[in-house]
């Protein structure tokens, strides 16, 4: 088989996307591209579809929440980040790719029409982080109940607790559980 | 007995409508049928909930609805300490408990940049690769037990057992021994742990045998699962199945092997793999792994070095009772490390192993400060069942069953 031979990952994207491309961070031997939310369909395509890139494994997206109790984002652009994180088969290397999306508007394209794993991913962190995924095609929530307010992995959301049941409080906490009853 | 009859809020309100464009259009006409299984099904593997749409016996669409066992585990984690952590982890991936302090452990040593000593590398593998065995007996004794054969169930608890008795011996509990800490282990090995290890090692081949003599050529289990549940590689790649589900369709990627952690680039041995990728192949697989991992703890036990079992870079790993008595030093960094804590930079890393179920991944996200800002695990059991609707496509009920045992998962894990 003829494999032909790998690209360097910054360059390419950066030949391809210009200004797209708008920064890049080298932290602990990993490489990240940060891109603005509404390229990052375009890019990820790019990234698995070129000769000398193929990055053809979703790994894994997570989303990060960049709020501080004290004020403030961190110093970041946007309140959230969302990390994808891609894996390349042929060439045997890692790449992150990394869009900041703002509170206000949290919107970014779904990759699920590029790689169908995106789906669960995506809706995990739409339930959890409260980013909505353009164009997904089952946005119920994933791991929350359906009638849950708010959006657990959020830094605002307070971790909370289960009520302990004691005999005085077992009426107040079966009122919430009809179906515990039996 | 207490009537069970609803009253008119508590009946489910809902309606098909809902799931318009997941299902087929007969269902919604009423010609196919909507039939819920689990999350009380035993062969679901845990709390697992698939609602299918059925033709007759055929699956036509399998919807699985997970989060049954969603504890909190990556937001809990962000409010403890990094070593503090490490205890959360065990409940995920319960059957595998070392393989995701692994991924932990390694992320946080990744962040801070914490080097691990030979032996307690050496340590990891042997306890990983214990890991790997017990995990893939539990699965091969419910996995037959699913399709009817009882008696190789008892033979897998069985051995399962000598195992976690050893993992008693190192970390003082059964399952949950949170005994991997960044920086290497919790203690060393224990005197009487190599000889049950070497005991071990001498009867475990045969035992493999009798599985197999059960088994493998079994024509009962043949039929139920030659052919059943394909799944072709560049599809397997696209909904991310890993591991050994995933060298069932003949895809060569073991993270050992391709970017190896822990010296795993010292041991030799094979990787598995399937042809067809159905359910016969993934257990051929995950049986031929038995074997490679008990050839990997021999070759761990010839090597094992001597020296540290956990690093000695203080300002990460407190210093043992016994230099408490003898050094001011000591005393700070006891009390600073078990109160506060390390801090971990502002960045974020993503680092993967080969668990027994596939690829877990740990993304870690300092503050600069002493809590991770945000943790991730992507987990294989949760790409798995996401794979599942694809597996089952025009499957026989009695045969997805035969899938869910073949994929391997574990709510704790999917869930987290």
């Amino acid at each position: 088989m003829n494999i032909p031979n790998a690209l360097d990952p910054v360059v390419s994207t950066k030949t391809a996307f210009g200004e797209g491309i708008q920064d890049v961070i080298l932290f602990r031997g990993e490489t990240t591209l940060v891109v603005a939310p509404f390229n990052v369909a375009k890019v990820a395509r790019y990234l698995r579809d070129t000769n000398g890139l193929i990055y053809n494994f979703l790994s894994d997206i997570s989303a990060v929440d960049y709020w501080e109790p004290t004020g403030g984002i961190s110093g970041r652009p946007a309140r959230f980040g969302v990390s994808y994180h891609f894996y390349s088969m042929l060439y045997n290397r890692r790449l992150r790719l990394k869009a900041f999306v703002d509170e206000d508007e949290p919107v970014v394209p779904t990759l699920t029409t590029i790689w169908p794993a995106a789906n669960w991913l995506e809706r995990e962190i739409a339930d959890m982080m409260g980013i909505k995924f353009e164009g997904h095609p089952d946005p119920r929530r994933l791991l929350m109940p359906d009638d849950w307010n708010g959006h657990p992995h959020r830094r605002d959301y307070p971790l909370g607790y289960e009520t302990i049941q004691f005999s005085f409080n077992a009426e107040e906490i079966l009122k919430h559980k009809p179906f515990a009853r039996e | 007995m207490v009537s069970t009859a609803l009253t008119q809020e508590q009946q489910w309100q809902g309606s098909l409508e809902e799931l318009r464009g997941l299902v087929s259009e007969r269902a919604m006409t009423g010609e196919t049928m909507m039939l819920n299984m689990g999350p009380h099904h035993p062969s679901t593997h845990g709390v697992l909930r698939l609602l299918l749409e059925l033709d007759g016996e055929e699956v036509v669409t399998c919807l699985p609805d997970i989060g049954f066992l969603h504890t909190g585990i990556e937001k809990n984690i962000e409010s403890k300490n990094y070593e503090k952590a490490v205890t959360l982890t065990d409940r995920m991936d319960y059957l595998s408990p070392m393989s995701n302090n692994m991924a932990y452990c390694m992320a946080v040593e990744k962040l801070v940049e914490l080097d691990v000593p030979e032996r307690a590398q050496a340590i990891r593998v042997i306890v990983l690769e214990l890991s790997r065995i017990a995990s893939h007996l539990v699965w091969l004794g419910t996995h037959a037990i699913d399709m009817g054969a009882m008696s190789v169930f008892l033979y897998c608890f069985r051995e399962r057992e000598k195992i976690l008795d050893m993992f008693e011996m190192l970390s003082g509990q059964r399952m949950m021994g949170s005994y991997l800490r960044p920086g290497g282990v919790w203690r060393d090995l224990r005197p009487e742990f190599l000889p049950a290890l070497e005991s071990f090692l001498a009867i475990f081949p045969a035992k493999i045998d009798d599985y197999e003599k059960l088994l493998t050529h079994n024509p009962l289990w043949e039929d139920r699962t030659q052919g059943v549940g394909i799944i072709e590689p560049d599809v397997a790649l696209a909904w991310g199945v890993s591991g050994a589900s995933l060298r069932g369709s003949g895809v060569n990627w073991d993270i050992r092997k391709a970017m190896p952690y822990s010296g795993y680039e010292q041991y030799e041995f094979n990787v598995p793999l399937g042809e067809h990728g159905d359910v016969y192949d993934r257990f051929l697989v995950r049986i031929h792994e038995l074997r490679e991992s008990s050839k990997i703890i021999r070759q761990a036990i010839d090597r094992l070095p001597g020296g540290l079992f956990r690093s000695n870079n203080r300002k990460f790993v407190p210093p043992p009772r016994a230099e408490l008595g003898q050094s001011m030093e000591a005393v700070i960094h006891h009390f600073k490390l078990w109160t506060e804590g390390f801090s971990a930079p502002d960045g974020e890393v993503y680092v993967s192993i080969e668990s027994p179920r596939g690829e877990i991944g740990c993304y870690l996200h300092g503050t600069g400060g002493n809590k991770p800002r945000r943790v991730h695990f992507k987990t294989p059991s949760f790409m798995h069942i996401a794979a599942i609707p694809v597996m089952t496509q025009n499957h026989m009920i009695a045969d997805l069953v035969a899938i869910i045992g073949s994929v391997d998962i574990v709510l704790g894990d999917c869930d987290r």
